[in-house]
């Protein structure tokens, strides 16, 4: 049976990991390469880095970390964050990530979706999206906004409309982060995850909200989600992707375990 | 002995994607692959790798560029074969997905296009239940997951050695004497795909 997947998302500013998910034993290693081994022998599925560099000379180092990170690690490796051409997304191929995920740019040059694409697969182009509900009303996640630029900039675009041209143009998954739920610890946006999935035939991974295992089992009954990025969530009560499975096992729902 | 009559183990790059993680996985077993379009390199190397992802009309590269008929030399040698995904497609007859393009036609019948409710593709980790005595799945266990990513699969047949199910049963791996075949990726499927990967280096 095809499991729902957990993956786990490192946050990484000029080399190191700055958010994310800290081991009790790893806190402060922050080293990328480190902490992405450590998650996938923890039971992660998959593992994505986010670039939040912001400087052009980091754009370097973050090819050297794909290196570091992908040699030790064999399960899917994500790679997204500031990725605007084709070119940069062939040398973070090149450097060992398995798929890339663009946000922004592909809003602005939709184009590129297709570009990478066809280079390189489908399965290998994830597009990220960042959408805001515009009110509580009813049916208000079918009307969610596409937000770009770190949220910060409105893009008129539904989220369910966006989705469907993505994946028309190519895109292998769709990463969907409700900015509505993110960082609340209050659940995800199943609402608006349902939509969007109903609304395309490829995965949907669903990001922003987690605070406990019950939150991933509704987000993949209910809201539909095919994979669900773990970030904060990996704390006190639940110290890794395996103890997450297990408790995901519980509630019925199917999981990579072992692992 | 010249240096092309050394290659162990050849990868061969159809200009489908991204070869850098099946490599990479094969250098973490020991292995010193070669990644080759040459032909020549193919027909004198000790073990053949097809790796692929994307589109089965890809696998047109083969043909063209004398690809195919070394394979199929080196394979009626018995050289030991693995093909990945498109790889493994690609050793049917050919698949619905580019009905013009010809497969090597070592193995009956022609990959199809899931036709199910769920999504396709189908992508994430599925289980294996696998046949025994097969060579490829040794120290695998029943049960055990794997990572795939893939729209078109291969139906059940005599050479089938895992079977998955997705909508249906299929051919997640097969196997003929030295010549085998994974829909999976083995180098994205963690210790579990390094057992299969290093079953094949040790033919």
């Amino acid at each position: 049976m095809l499991t729902k997947r957990i993956i786990a998302c490192l946050d990484v500013k000029d080399g190191r990991v700055v958010k994310g998910i800290q081991f009790a034993d790893l806190i402060d290693a922050g080293d990328p390469a480190e902490l992405a081994v450590a998650h996938a022998e923890a039971g992660a599925d998959e593992i994505v880095l986010l670039d939040i560099t912001a400087t052009h000379e980091g754009r370097g180092t973050l090819i050297d970390t794909v290196k570091r990170t992908s040699r030790g690690l064999f399960v899917p490796f994500t790679v997204g964050g500031g990725i605007r051409t084709r070119d940069e997304a062939a040398s973070v191929f090149d450097a060992g990530a398995d798929k890339i995920s663009i946000n922004s740019a592909a809003v602005t040059c939709p184009e590129l979706i297709d570009e990478i694409g066809q280079s390189f697969g489908s399965q290998a182009v994830i597009v990220a999206i960042d959408a805001r509900r515009k009110s509580e009303d009813y049916d208000s996640a079918r009307s969610a906004e596409v937000f770009t630029g770190g949220g910060r900039i409105p893009t008129g675009l539904r989220a369910i409309d966006w989705a469907r041209e993505a994946e028309r143009r190519g895109a292998g998954e769709i990463l969907l982060t409700s900015m509505d739920a993110d960082g609340t610890r209050n659940g995800f946006d199943c609402e608006l995850t349902a939509a969007v999935s109903e609304s395309v035939a490829i995965p949907v991974i669903a990001s922003g909200g987690a605070g406990t295992a019950a939150h991933f089992a509704q987000v993949f009954a209910t809201g539909k989600a095919d994979a669900a990025l773990a970030a904060s969530i990996f704390h006190f009560s639940i110290s890794d992707s395996r103890a997450l499975k297990a408790e995901l096992a519980k509630l019925g729902i199917p999981v990579r375990l072992p692992c | 002995m010249t240096s092309i009559a050394s290659v162990q183990i050849a990868v061969v790059d159809y200009r489908a994607g991204n070869l850098t993680s099946v490599v990479k996985a094969l250098h973490a077993l020991g292995a010193s692959p070669e990644v080759t379009s040459d032909p020549e390199v193919v027909h004198r190397a000790g073990k053949v790798i097809l790796p692929g992802v994307g589109h089965f009309a890809a696998t047109k590269f083969l043909a063209d560029h004398g690809l195919t008929m070394a394979i199929r030399e080196s394979v009626a040698r018995g050289t030991p074969f693995l093909g990945i995904c498109v790889g493994l497609q690609w050793m049917f007859e050919g698949s619905t997905e580019a009905p013009d393009v010809p497969g090597a036609g070592f193995l009956p019948g022609s990959c199809e296009r899931f036709v199910i409710r769920d999504k396709v593709p189908h992508v994430g980790w599925n289980s294996l239940s696998v046949r025994e005595g097969s060579r490829l799945m040794r120290g695998v266990e029943e049960g055990a997951y794997v990572y795939f990513t893939h729209s078109y699969r291969a139906s059940l047949n005599q050479d089938t050695v895992a079977v998955t199910e997705y909508g249906g049963a299929f051919a997640s791996a097969v196997e003929r004497d030295s010549m085998m075949g994974v829909q999976f990726h083995p180098e994205k499927s963690g210790g579990v795909g390094l057992t299969i990967l290093n079953n094949f280096l040790e033919l």
